[in-house]
């Protein structure tokens, strides 16, 4: 005889170790298997487009940051950048090596920090995620010695950066690329043929190329369903043409192709970084930025610009009426855009496989709310 | 580089299959009639060679009068871009059919600009607000809500 079972509603979430933030899950179940999923969000909403218009284009950089604050580099390049290309603003080469430097090192601290909360998610508590906070400190020192900030860095300006490196930066730095392959061998040793990973990652939560692409995925969680789409390349901005890198892909979109991915992407970084090194050395000492009125009134128009953050595409949609504050900011979030195949990648699956489902798409709720 | 389809070129063909729908074309930019929505999307996804499969980015703007929908919409095979903008005018949740058959990725993206902008797209199987909380008053981008 077949056990009647009955579908149960639980919440996980808001207040999770496991959901990054303040995200809420409504899950229902048949037994243990997901049957339906709705992501709800909004505990973190700061109201950040609603800000842009009451504050000048210059005030608004330092709230970018707070949007995704685990790579608020990235956040004041895409909103520079947008305002840059809406105004016409050019940049001296100076500024574009060192945006391209701490892009990428932002891209490495992040990825740190999605494989070690994706480890923590499969139930291997701390130990991996202390070995990458171990690389990411050396980040973190890094920017520091820039701009005097860990977290929220309000390092970039229009036409350039706020600083220029300071002596120490260039050498610290250089021994920072150097041991880097190293560290990635050794993850890659501990992790990639483990095992237990194996097991619960592989064929885990499958994201099919066409829905990956029907639903705006973005980033890694597109490439790893095997879509070789990086707007570094195929919308290239900043120094990025004369740059080489390969785009990592995953094989079948599953979990693991997701974590892998990450992994890959931290080994071009590194390649991208020793290529702007050498660049940056050659260049003679100059300016690090434009001459740009401090209060930028762009002309009337509007302007869609992206840049691949580490999470995806993140887009910056302004348009200006000529005045001293964007009449409309909209921040395209890869954070969010990225949830909407949760659901279609847990359905038929166990809650403890949710979580690394859920893990792998990398979200921080900072920019999900904005 | 992502190359910027000519508006006109597109307003031709579009013309052809939905007569009547394009009532603007500038730049890299169209302008669509608030009805025919969803069928110029489906014909600008489907088409040779436009192709439009990734839409980028979905949101809308407050110009006192009215307001823009505006899509942002690109094609990873052949790597061009398109802007597509519909104007309401008139009340105050204007109504637009919803683009969710055509590409997933408006799902949370259309539920964010009803709950912003109060603008109302139909045919979404969960038109909720997403960041406030249902029963909340009012649209807080539109210009006329005060913060």
């Amino acid at each position: 005889m077949a056990i009647r079972t009955q579908p149960v509603t639980i919440n996980i979430g808001p207040q999770h170790p496991s959901t990054h933030g303040v995200l809420r899950l409504r899950v229902t179940f048949d037994g243990e298997v997901i049957i339906d999923l709705e992501p709800i969000f909004g505990y973190l909403h700061r109201g950040k487009e609603k800000l842009a218009e009451a504050r000048t284009y210059t005030q608004f950089i330092p709230i970018t940051d707070r949007a995704d604050y685990l790579a608020s580099m990235s956040n004041n390049w895409a909103y520079c950048l947008a305002v840059e290309r809406l105004a016409g603003i050019e940049l001296p080469e100076r500024a574009e090596y060192i945006r391209v430097l701490v892009g990428e090192m932002m891209r490495i601290s992040n990825h740190l920090m999605a494989v070690g909360f994706f480890l923590n998610d499969c139930g291997a508590f701390f130990t991996p995620l202390l070995y990458m906070y171990r690389e990411r400190e050396k980040l973190l020192d890094l920017f520091d010695m820039l701009c005097g900030q860990r977290l929220n860095y309000n390092y970039m300006r229009f036409g350039g950066v706020s600083q220029d490196l300071p002596a120490e930066f260039l050498p610290a730095l250089k021994r920072f690329v150097q041991e880097m392959p190293g560290y990635i061998d050794e993850y890659e040793q501990l992790l990639v043929t483990n095992e237990i990973l194996l097991a619960r990652s592989k064929g885990v939560g499958i994201l099919s190329p066409e829905l990956a692409i029907n639903a705006s995925a973005s980033g890694p969680v597109l490439r790893a369903s095997g879509v070789k789409w990086d707007i570094r390349r195929a919308d290239p901005y900043s120094l990025y043409p004369h740059l080489e890198f390969d785009i990592p892909t995953g094989l079948q979109g599953d979990t693991y192709d997701r974590f892998y991915v990450r992994l890959q992407e931290m080994r071009q970084s590194v390649r991208i970084l020793q290529q702007a090194i050498t660049g940056i050395e050659q260049l003679p000492p100059g300016v690090y930025r434009a001459e740009v009125p401090s209060l930028v009134r762009p002309p009337r128009g509007e302007v869609y610009s992206r840049i691949e953050s580490p999470k995806g595409e993140l887009g910056y949609y302004i348009v200006s009426d000529g005045g001293v504050s964007p009449w409309r900011c909209r921040i395209r979030a890869p954070s969010q855009i990225n949830l909407t195949v949760l659901r279609d990648m847990a359905v038929g699956w166990k809650l403890a496989d949710l979580i690394i489902i859920f893990g792998s798409i990398d979200i921080v709720m900072g920019e999900v709310d904005r | 580089m992502t190359q910027p389809l000519s508006g006109k070129e597109v307003a031709e063909r579009i013309q052809d299959q939905v007569p009547g729908a394009v009532l603007l074309a500038d730049g890299a930019c169209i302008c669509v009639r608030p009805g025919s929505v969803a069928q110029v999307a489906q014909f600008l996804k489907e088409a040779a060679g436009l192709e439009m499969d990734y839409l980028n980015n979905l949101t809308a703007a407050d110009y006192l009068d009215y307001v823009e929908v505006v899509y942002h919409l690109s094609s990873l095979k052949h790597n061009h871009s398109l802007t597509m903008k519909v104007q309401c005018w008139g009340p105050d949740e204007p109504e637009v059919p919803s683009v969710y058959p055509v590409w997933r990725g408006a799902d949370l993206q259309e539920r964010e600009c009803y709950d912003m902008f109060g603008v109302r797209f139909v045919g979404h199987p969960n038109p909720k607000r997403i960041l406030f909380w249902e029963g909340f008053e009012g649209h807080v981008l539109r210009k006329e809500f005060i913060a």
